[in-house]
């Protein structure tokens, strides 16, 4: 281990007598939880850009959730809060996520992207570690906006509500990566910051996040428009778990597409840290 | 340990292709330390990002550590390491953290890479810095950690570029020390770039100089020298009615060039100046004339340079002017 043993003769073909590396490996998750335990501690450093995004959330909840108490039986639900909370909580999901990019921009111009691309690393883990962190921020995110909920009178069964976070989170994977994809490519941080609100707002307002787009409330172009919105669909799902209908076809509609969009986010992510140009 | 065929690059741009390299052909030997010597520019790291599989040739192929590229990147990075010129470690993270992580990557055991880390920290008068922020360090201190992570894993093959940019002459020296018991002790092999001509030929076993994207000339640094300019012998005459009789003894010695004057110094390029000295001063001697000094000057790096690029390694800016890098890799350090 040490570099001041004596001479080292070289092997006749003149070969050194270095440790030969390991034949490849199974590394994938090993090498995933590096990177995610590095992204972790780095994040738990510098936890502002967190509680920031725990903060609008709480905001809508304090400050537009008592509008729409009113309102509830007209939308046809007993309570408020089960209306709305599946909303924020996709809305957690994508803006929560929406600007890691940044921060992997930083890295890059630190040259840590390259540096991680030039070990055997799989470029999967380099992404999915990431991700995974960037999950369970908002998954503890989406804990911390249920149980503020709960004080502002949310009710609905316990089982729905893990399911609801939990496509959050997922969720959040697909627009992480997404992120990460567009920054890597982009490389500067002006341009991305457009794009991806470019991206993300008529989503956003397409999803009838904050009142539902339904045939009854909506223009017909507007309902068929908000239709080709998978978030929409997402959304219409984590109501329905939070009406405790777990396995109705509009909830599995949300678990398929959010696993979709995750599929295809990472698919797309790994892609750019694979590129040569990355 | 490094053999590449016809390795070409061109970068499409908005403004363009750049031919940043144009057909390389190198062999590099295992145990070897080689200096790969270039203006700005010059297609330096764009040799070395194709070789390290960060980039995508072009045109060409190579193997690298026994490896083929193209066909096996995986199996090249596992043997290889790399120090980026524009370094490798996140502002936001601790120093000691980066160096395992990284050695993690590779599949070392965590004690293994602390230990190794330390003992890295430790050669490379890192002390005390393992649990310091990485944006808290000075230039050198950090540029110092980029070279720790490249060699955490104990590869048998290591890429630096450009590693002693930014450092002060006594770390450098350090480093010097420390990438030739690379070789001696562990029979690693070392393909560095530099600017410094005086690190090139202190520390590399070969060279190689390249220039707009080809390799312009190759040799140990003493060839190098000897090929291309030979000695300068210096003359300064005591009185200025001498300098013609300087000039023409000094332009008859064998192999000289076209000695120049300027005021009373007379200079004259020879090939082995040091064994023709003697002579040239008895010479001077028995014709009576005076000298105020002699000096012989043996060829720098730099004179090759000079020579097989016509311009001085110390210019900089390549002559087809500043490329837009804003979009690239390089952007950060330019
Ligand atoms: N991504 C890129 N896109 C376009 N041109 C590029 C890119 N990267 C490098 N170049 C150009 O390719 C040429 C070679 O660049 P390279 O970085 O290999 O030079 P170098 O020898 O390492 O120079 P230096 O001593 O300044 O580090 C330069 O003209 C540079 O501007
Ligand atoms: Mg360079």
């Amino acid at each position: 281990m040490t570099a001041t043993t004596g001479p080292t003769v070289l092997e006749p073909d003149g070969r050194a007598p270095i440790r030969d590396p390991e034949p490849a490996r199974g590394t994938f998750v090993h090498d995933t939880l590096v990177v995610f335990r590095r992204a972790m501690r780095i994040s738990l450093r510098n936890p502002v850009w967190s509680i920031m995004g725990l903060l609008q959330p709480v905001l809508y909840l304090s400050l537009f959730g008592p509008l729409l108490e009113p309102l509830a039986p007209a939308l046809g639900a007993a309570n408020a809060y089960q209306l709305f909370v599946p909303g924020l909580l996709v809305q957690l999901g994508m803006f929560g996520a929406r600007f890691v990019g940044f921060g992997l921009i930083a890295e890059w111009r630190d040259g840590v992207i390259e540096s991680e691309r030039v070990t055997p690393a799989p470029r999967s883990a380099l992404v999915l570690g990431r991700v995974l962190r960037d999950v369970l921020v908002i998954l503890v995110q989406g804990v911390v906006l249920v149980a503020t909920a709960f004080l502002f009178g949310l009710d609905a069964p316990l089982g729905g509500i893990a399911l609801g976070i939990v496509s959050a989170a997922l969720l959040g994977a697909a627009f992480a990566s997404l992120s990460y994809a567009v920054a890597l490519t982009l490389k500067s941080e002006d341009a991305l910051a457009p794009l991806l609100n470019g991206i993300a707002l008529p989503l956003l307002l397409l999803s009838g996040i904050l009142l539902p787009i339904t045939a009854a409330s909506a223009p017909s172009w507007l309902n068929h428009l908000s239709d080709v919105n998978p978030l929409k669909h997402i959304v219409s799902g984590i109501r329905a778990e939070f009406a405790g209908d777990i396995t109705s076809s509009t909830a599995l509609w949300g678990y398929g597409l959010t696993v979709v969009l995750v599929g295809l986010g990472l698919w797309f992510g790994t892609r750019t840290f694979r590129n040569e140009d990355g | 340990m490094i053999h590449a065929r016809g390795l070409a690059r061109t970068y499409h741009s908005r403004r363009g292709d750049v031919d940043a390299v144009r057909g390389v052909d190198l062999d590099v030997a295992a145990g070897e330390i080689v200096g790969f010597l270039g203006p700005n520019g010059a297609g330096k790291t764009t040799t070395l990002r194709m070789l390290t599989t960060l980039l995508a040739p072009t045109r060409g192929e190579a193997t690298v550590a026994g490896i083929d590229l193209r066909r096996n990147p995986g199996g090249v990075r596992r043997r290889i390491g790399y120090v980026a010129q524009s370094g490798s470690t996140s502002g936001a993270a601790r120093a000691g953290e980066e160096v395992i992580d990284h050695a993690l990557l590779y599949g070392v055991p965590r004690s293994e890479a602390a230990a190794r880390g330390r003992e890295l920290f430790g050669q490379l008068e890192l002390d005390g810095l393992w649990d310091r922020k990485c944006s808290t360090l000075s230039g050198g201190q950090r540029r110092r950690l980029d070279i720790a992570m490249g060699l955490v894993h104990i590869p048998q093959l290591v890429f630096l570029d450009e590693p002693t940019t930014g450092l002060d002459p006594q770390a450098r020296a350090n480093l010097w020390v420390h990438v030739r018991a690379l070789r001696d002790d562990r029979g690693s092999t070392v393909f560095l770039t530099t600017h410094y001509l005086e690190e090139a030929d202190a520390l590399c076993d070969r060279i190689l100089v390249i220039d707009h994207g080809s390799i312009v000339a190759e040799g140990t640094p003493e060839e190098l020298k000897q090929r291309v300019s030979g000695d300068a012998v210096v003359l300064t005459a005591t009185r200025p009615n001498d300098i013609a009789r300087l000039v023409a003894i000094s332009g008859a010695l064998p192999g000289a060039g076209a000695p120049t004057v300027d005021g009373t110094v007379v200079e004259v390029r020879v090939p082995a100046g040091r064994t023709l000295l003697a002579g040239l001063l008895r010479a001077l001697d028995a014709d009576g004339i005076e000298l105020a000094g002699v000096e012989l000057r043996r060829p720098t790096l730099d004179d090759v340079f000079l020579t097989l690029t016509g311009r001085s390694l110390r210019d900089g800016e390549p002559p087809d002017g500043p490329v837009d890098r804003t979009a690239t890799s390089d952007g950060a350090a330019a």
